[in-house]
């Protein structure tokens, strides 16, 4: 097959001017002869589009790349050779930002990166802060922020539900599973005033305590949640189309799964039960009684089944946190990182002290780096921060589940037809967010 | 040429065929200008009743800002889409690209012309029949105008120079061209049970017998399956598979000519639906022997309206199916095809083909409550045998078409020649 090659004129694509007039100098190098020639573009290799394979882009424009990812697939007619995925579409530099920040500040951040999951990413923040300022926190935060993170996770996994229904061609159950996902978020907003950008937790305890009747209607919603999510397994767990759309699709070995670095259930579906929560447990997550569900075989149908038994095991420690919700003071007693209450800080000097240096200057932790790790809803994601004593963070780094998953689609896909693509993509649950930072 | 006033006055036999031409003539205009305004109001209401049924599905309420309960709904998008812009892109092959439309939408309009549906209406004038063209060769002519519809769908995905819409224009060409085999296949046992291909013969040999749903069932059920996929609807919607193409073969298209597309896959539905009823369910027939001559006009409405309500059936059928089940793949999609339902309805042929000559032979009367009761017989065995027998784990197997690492490797190398690669290269 010939190959066609084109050397690149540099000024080709211009007037040869330039905004004043004057002609455009061409660099200038010596050839081999040692004379004096204008430098010659480098050599570009023209894609021989009409080859035997079709390049064909997958987003960053489509409606089933789960935002702005972007995949190109070389096709030998419907069968993916190779994949390659790009990424980049969504940064917004929140790593750089924190470092302008002070700790508090750096929170609402977290709602941004990955969108799906805010009152988790708050949690795993504070948490990560709170190490670093050496703080422990109250037994009614230490639940709440459980809720929080409960929540969060079963919003999450609703939303990669209802999308990959989509994705495989089933509607309705996106609709029936975003009413369920909209009664979180009523939750949310009676307790924070926010829906999808929550910031619920500060350094050292949350932003609000929960309001009257929220408990109620948690416990409403916990009752009758696995209504809907029974009934949205019937129409698919034995559905001879969705059986036959997802199983030994994209399958990974347990093995495969560990050395690309996946987690939460991902790695689960692959069988490697490792959950951060039950491994390395915080907020007293051992307390809690709850199954790590593992797949067998690792492919899309086993990280559904996964998925959804996870909602119904967070439906489990939700309604053991529910019964376990101590009283008490939500936030820590110290009023170095907390603000202390608006009356006292305007009638009393140490308080007004207090709030002065944290509105202006922020809380500062000792020096020294903290990394925490919990169990997202995508995987494990970790917070890295490192302080240098001032109130903002030297450097602030995510470990983003998503986008370790994401870096084996291109192992997953490549043999399948482009039908699999879009389901493979969809189990693995991204959000770009939290890819591109 | 106008016919002469005094050959319509002239007064006839209600209960027997017009004698002059003329009356014929008027009448065949009269039914061409009432059944395609019916069908096209339909058809509008229609895109309603999708999004309405979809929603009582889905827990919604659906349309209803426009007009009472949103009745006026496909009116706004229609005149929406009439004022939209007509784009065309720029590499697009234009007379194709303004034709593909047209081609998709005219077939599915054409079809039904030769469906009856109502019993003959007598008037003064002679005896009138309830289709538009009571063509003799009647289920042939709709096996080769259906065939043609495939022509808009796969010259829009390649006119538009579109890649999303070149796969969709492929998927649709198989996809359509293997169930347009099955479909026929499955017809077979019908014009043996008829002997005739006349659809108005067959529709009177169900009235006399019983309809062909239960004496044929499975030809029925393989007619079914292949009516979803020549009519590109879920679980059969690859050629537009939204998650996957995106909008497939009518990627490019916008405003009317989008429009056009719309309408044809709910034309096209409509006619499936009709096909159904007039070749299973009976057509007009309305259960019991009292629907057959001396025809009044009671007759004709109370037929008309029963046929509408069992067309009316399947295209609520569709959008049920259509809000309920996930897509097939395309492999699987083939497969069911292939593997399935072809051997399937060539088998069931021999096997009716069999039994009829066998009845025959024994002397057993057609339309009998015997003939009708040993091929009902045979039907439910031949179910609950393919019930037991039918393994969808095999048949729609999930993972089989993956390639393995080796052959992988072979394609890539085939690639790395037509240097499709930038990188890595010095």
């Amino acid at each position: 097959m010939p190959t066609t090659k084109r050397t690149v004129d540099v000024q080709l694509s211009t007037s040869g001017l330039d905004a004043q007039g004057r002609p455009v100098r061409v660099p200038l190098v010596t050839d081999q002869q040692g004379n004096v020639v204008p430098m010659a573009a480098p050599e570009a290799i023209e894609p021989d589009l009409a080859g035997e394979h079709m390049l064909i882009n997958i987003g960053p424009q489509h409606p089933a790349t789960h935002g702005v990812l972007r995949l190109v697939l070389e096709l030998d007619g419907e069968t993916v050779v190779r994949c390659v995925p790009h990424i980049g579409y969504l940064h917004c530099g929140f790593e750089k930002i924190g470092e302008y920040r002070t700790y508090n500040q750096v929170i609402p951040w977290t709602d941004r990166e990955d969108y799906l999951n805010s009152p988790g990413n708050n949690v795993a923040f504070a948490l990560g802060a709170e190490r670093l300022f050496g703080l422990e926190i109250t037994e009614r935060c230490k639940v709440l922020r459980v809720i929080a993170l409960e929540l969060s996770r079963i919003m999450s996994h609703l939303v990669w539900w209802g999308t990959t229904c989509i994705d495989i061609g089933a509607f309705t159950p996106f609709l029936w599973l975003f009413e369920e996902r909209e009664r979180i978020y009523e939750l949310l907003e009676m307790w924070i005033g926010a829906r999808l950008t929550t910031s619920l937790t500060r350094v050292g305890g949350m932003a609000a305590d929960i309001p009257d009747g929220f408990m109620d209607k948690l416990t409403g919603f916990v009752k009758s949640l696995p209504k809907t999510i029974d009934e949205a397994e019937r129409m698919l767990s034995k559905n001879g189309v969705w059986v036959g759309r997802t199983i030994g699709i994209g399958a990974m070995s347990g093995e495969e799964a560990l050395n690309y670095g996946l987690s939460g259930p991902m790695l689960r579906a692959s069988g490697v039960a490792y959950d951060v929560r039950r491994d390395f447990p915080y907020l007293d997550y051992e307390t809690y009684d709850f199954d790590v569900p593992v797949g067998t075989s690792g492919d899309v149908y086993d990280r559904y089944l996964v998925r959804v038994e996870e909602i119904r095991q967070s439906v489990r420690i939700l309604e053991q946190a529910i019964r376990r919700l101590p009283d008490g003071p939500v936030n820590v007693d110290d009023h170095r990182v907390i603000l202390p209450p608006k009356q006292k800080a305007t009638s009393d000097m140490e308080s007004m002290i207090h709030h002065f240096k944290q509105v202006m200057e922020g809380p500062r932790p000792p020096i020294g780096e903290a990394y925490v790790a919990v169990e997202s809803p995508k995987g494990e994601k970790g917070y890295y921060m490192v302080s240098d004593g001032t109130p903002k963070p030297v450097r602030w780094r995510i470990r983003p589940p998503s986008f370790v998953n994401l870096s084996a689609i291109p192992k997953m896909v490549e043999g399948h037809l482009l039908s699999d693509v879009i389901a493979i993509n969809a189990s693995i649950d991204i959000v770009m967010g939290e890819i591109d930072r | 040429m106008m016919p002469p006033v005094h050959a319509l006055l002239q007064i006839a036999t209600p209960q027997l065929p017009p004698p002059s031409g003329a009356v014929y003539l008027i009448a065949t205009v009269i039914k061409m200008v009432v059944v395609f305004s019916l069908y096209m109001v339909t058809v509008a209401l229609l895109t309603l009743a999708e999004r309405k049924i979809s929603a009582w599905i889905q827990d919604r309420l659906g349309p209803n800002r426009v007009g009472p309960g949103g009745l006026l709904q496909p009116a706004a998008d229609g005149l929406k889409n009439i004022m939209k812009e007509e784009t065309y892109p720029s590499a697009a092959n234009l007379p194709l690209f303004v034709l593909a439309p047209a081609m998709s939408f005219v077939p599915a309009l054409l079809t039904w012309c030769v469906i009856p549906f109502a019993s003959p209406l007598p008037t003064p004038w002679g005896l009138i029949d309830m289709v538009v063209a009571p063509l003799p060769v009647g289920y042939l002519f709709i096996l080769a105008v259906s065939s043609l519809g495939v022509y808009g769908i796969v010259l829009a995905g390649w006119s538009s120079n579109n890649k999303y819409a070149l796969l969709g224009g492929l998927r649709s060409s198989a996809q359509m061209v293997s169930y347009e085999i099955a479909m026929g296949m499955s017809t077979i046992p019908v014009l043996l049970l008829a002997g005739n291909v006349a659809l108005g013969d067959i529709v009177r040999q169900q009235a006399n017998g019983m309809w062909n749903v239960l004496g044929l069932t499975v030809a029925f059920l393989v007619f079914l399956i292949s009516a979803f996929a020549e009519t590109n609807r879920l679980p059969f919607d690859l050629p537009e598979a939204e998650s996957e193409l995106v909008a497939g073969y009518h990627a490019e298209y916008s405003a009317m000519k989008f429009s056009m597309f719309f309408i044809a896959e709910y034309a096209n539905m409509v006619t499936a639906s009709a096909l159904m009823v007039t070749l299973f369910f009976g057509g007009w027939d309305i259960p019991g022997h009292w629907d057959v001559a001396p025809w009044t006009v009671w007759k004709t409405v109370a037929t008309g309206a029963f046929f509408a309500f069992k067309t009316l059936f399947f295209v609520f059928f569709y959008m049920w199916i259509r809000w309920t089940l996930p897509r097939f793949r395309y492999d699987q999609l083939m497969a069911l095809g292939w593997k399935l339902l072809l051997p399937l309805s060539l088998g069931y042929i021999v096997v009716i083909a069999s039994a009829i000559l066998g009845l025959d032979a024994a002397g057993v009367a057609r339309g009998s409550w015997a003939f009708g009761g040993a091929l009902l017989g045979l039907n439910v065995v031949i179910v609950a045998v393919l019930l037991f027998l039918i393994d969808r784990g095999r048949l729609i197997s999930p993972a089989y078409s993956r390639l393995d690492q080796r052959n992988v490797e072979k394609l890539r190398a085939l690639a790395a020649r037509s240097a499709l690669m930038t990188e890595g290269r010095n």
